[in-house]
């Protein structure tokens, strides 16, 4: 499967899917020291963001976040990729400031955990599989 | 720009202003003359804010826009005396240092428009800060997004800014008339209203530019005050005052009316002013927004030749200090034992656990007080609360 949708942040990666139907907030809601989840009761919790394609509806929460992601990929905990159903300038700047690549206006449903993605920021493209 | 003929600063900056403009399909960049900068406390930055700006400064970027900076976590010249421990005042140094190689005016102020950095009226500009956003576009007429720290350093470097949102005449429009039929006497009470309408439009389903009504006059601290307020309580970036406000004349009042009477405005004021049960306010503060010279001015006469009994900051801008300074004003309020705290405020100085309760004219002041430090609030008239520092 291959999806054209905008593109957002430039850059190529590719990875294993992590999907979720929920929003994410990288302020307070993801761990900087460990790249894992923290926000009570979200899909996630517990789970590592790090080196996985990042697949969710949209960014929430503190515009402190795109600092979050930044911090993230200076600690190499960082997702290889960001794939949104619609970007938001929390998640877009984070991504762009931290050259991780970010795709949005993508049928993200059609994605599955563990599912092998590649992100290709600057056609706006993502493949499946 | 976007190909890297101006360093990689410049290019990063670019980036982020494209994608915003491809996220809210603006159809151009505009150009901006004038920048207001937010992310500026290392108390809200951390290592990794810090670490960006570094990058940035280091990647060559220069300001083409007159850019000032918004508060700082500490006095930068007095820090020690309000008591901040080294290690933050060095990081927060080096913030500063960050900002002013890239030619950044580090004012440090939230009222950037009470010196020197005054928009015109219909002029597009790039400004966070959440209370001068709404005291730019809707008391100068001036026209702005509600930035972020990254996406105004952005406008900054590349003096340009994509055209959605405020920008576009259509979207100033009012959607919702606010009759005001209470007596607002002083910053207090118009910070109350900003409470009284922005939690009103919280509660909406769709948003809506207020227009408000049956205001006779405002000064410019009392504007000042409603506009910290009800960006705080209702994350608006713009409203419409009658008689008042320079784009109110354009628009005709909108048939969806909301009434705020005395009673609202009352409870407003009720659910920000706590009864001390037991405890006793410990931390008085002015000045958030930063107070202007004729604030400055009150306070003076109000303690010429009196005596502070509790910890009281004074938070203003470094220029308007400066003016304190030469008018005799300062030496008058610190003979009095309060305290300038020039550069910063209560609401972004790392102050956690070092107070119980804090009586202000501020409603944004007594938000952040709550949620960020868990201080329990007195919200009093401007003069009441120089009183609570006498007893």
């Amino acid at each position: 499967m291959k999806f054209t949708g905008r593109k957002i942040s430039a850059g190529r990666a590719s990875g294993e899917a992590l999907v979720t139907t929920m929003g994410i907030s990288f302020y307070g809601g993801v761990d900087p020291e460990t790249g894992r989840v923290v926000e009570k009761d979200h899909e996630l919790e517990g789970q590592t963001i790090a080196g996985r394609v990042l697949v969710f509806p949209t960014g929430k929460g503190s515009t402190v976040g795109s600092y979050t992601l930044y911090r993230l990929k200076k600690a190499g905990l960082a997702p290889a990729a960001v794939v949104n159903a619609e970007a938001e300038t929390i998640t877009a700047v984070g991504c762009i400031i931290s050259d991780i690549p970010c795709v949005d206006h993508v049928p993200i449903e059609r994605i599955e955990s563990g599912m092998q993605v590649r992100v290709d920021g600057e056609a706006g493209c993502v493949e499946v599989g | 720009m976007l190909a890297g003929d101006y360093g990689r600063s410049t290019r990063k900056a670019m980036e982020i202003l494209t994608a915003l403009g491809t996220i809210y399909a603006a159809d151009r960049m505009v150009p901006v003359a004038s920048v207001q900068i937010a992310g500026v406390s290392f108390d809200n930055l951390g290592e990794a804010g810090l670490d960006f700006l570094s990058e940035m400064a280091a990647g060559g970027g220069q300001v083409c826009a007159l850019t000032t900076l918004n508060p700082a976590g500490m006095d930068i010249e007095n820090w020690e005396a309000l008591g901040i421990d080294a290690d933050f005042a060095h990081n927060q140094q080096r913030v500063i240092e960050a900002y002013a190689k890239m030619g950044v005016v580090t004012t440090c102020s939230c009222t950037p428009y009470l010196f020197g950095n005054l928009p015109h009226f219909g002029e597009h500009i790039a400004w966070a800060e959440s209370s001068a956003v709404c005291y730019a576009n809707s008391i100068l007429g001036a026209r702005t997004n509600r930035e972020g720290g990254p996406s105004a350093l952005a406008a900054a470097l590349t003096g340009r800014t994509p055209r959605y949102g405020l920008h576009l005449d259509e979207n100033r429009r009012p959607g919702l008339t606010v009759q005001i039929e209470a007596a607002l006497n002083g910053t207090r009470d118009f910070g109350a209203l900003g409470v009284a309408v922005g939690r009103a439009i919280e509660a909406r389903k769709e948003k809506a530019i207020p227009f408000l009504r049956g205001i006779p006059a405002a000064t410019v601290d009392q504007l000042k005050s409603l506009c910290a307020s009800i960006a705080t309580y209702g994350g608006l970036a713009l409203f419409h005052m009658e008689g008042i406000t320079p784009e109110s004349a354009r628009f005709s009042p909108p048939d969806e009316t909301l009434v705020i009477g005395q009673g609202d405005l009352d409870e407003a004021i009720c659910s920000l002013d706590a009864s001390l049960a037991g405890g006793e306010v410990d931390f008085v503060s002015l000045g958030c927004p930063h107070l202007s010279l004729s604030e400055i001015q009150r306070v003076a006469a109000l303690l010429q030749g009196k005596r502070v009994r509790k910890t009281f900051w004074i938070t203003t801008a470094r220029p308007t200090k400066r003016i304190a300074d030469q008018m005799g004003y300062t030496a008058v309020i610190e003979a009095a034992g309060a305290v300038f705290a020039v550069d910063t405020c209560c609401v972004v100085a790392p102050i956690k656990g070092r107070f119980k309760a804090l009586a202000t004219d501020s409603a944004k002041a007594c938000y952040y007080a709550a949620a960020k430090n868990g201080f329990a609030t007195r919200f009093l008239p401007f003069d009441e609360v120089i009183e609570e520092a006498l007893k």
